[in-house]
């Protein structure tokens, strides 16, 4: 899994109808405060908004569990809110 | 799923098993902000409705052949929306 901040939502009227009626959230990839300079724009199992950071999956299989589908056109999925981030440091 | 813009269209009459009357565009993967980031690609239009100049997002890999009917395509990044609008917020990282 991988870590991001939300910066923002995309709307669209027409799409796969696997999408309809999920939230689409752009998420800036952040390696502890940095940006890493990478974007997922994933859909959203926990109603994250704009400036969570939060824990995305971005494995489709697992994606599509989640959706309880065993198809569908999705990888990237927003399934936590993180509270923080410890990291330790001297760790060789 | 990434952004992207719809550059042009491809034609191709020899087709592999399962592409015939696929739709395939030319997209130009975008950064955030909008501006181009790496090489053009060609994806297949999973919406039927993509053409030149449309802002879309794209799945790739195995998720993109998922996008397809039937699915097991060899097909490997599919145009999967089109965007009307994206609302991005200026949030402080520090």
């Amino acid at each position: 899994m991988k870590v991001g901040v939300v910066v923002g939502t995309v709307t669209s009227t027409i799409n796969h109808p696997f999408f309809d009626g999920e939230r689409l959230l752009i998420c800036d990839l952040v390696d502890g405060n940095a940006s890493t300079g990478d974007y997922l724009i994933c859909t959203d199992q926990v109603d994250a908004g704009t400036g969570d950071t939060v824990l995305i999956l971005d494995e489709g299989t697992s994606a599509r569990q989640m959706y309880g589908v065993g198809t569908g056109p999705i990888r990237s999925v927003v399934v936590g809110i993180v509270d923080d981030v410890h990291e330790q440091e001297n760790v060789r | 799923m990434k952004l992207g813009r719809v550059r042009g269209s491809v034609v191709a009459t020899v087709k592999a098993q399962g592409m015939e009357g696929m739709r395939l565009l030319v997209v130009q993967p975008l950064a955030e902000d909008q501006t181009p980031r790496g090489a053009c690609v060609v994806a297949a239009d999973a919406v039927n409705q993509a053409g030149p100049g449309d802002l879309v997002y794209f799945v790739a890999s195995r998720e993109a052949a998922e996008a397809m009917e039937p699915r097991f395509v060899p097909v490997d990044h599919a145009i999967v929306g089109i965007v009307d609008g994206i609302d991005v917020v200026e949030v402080d990282s520090s």
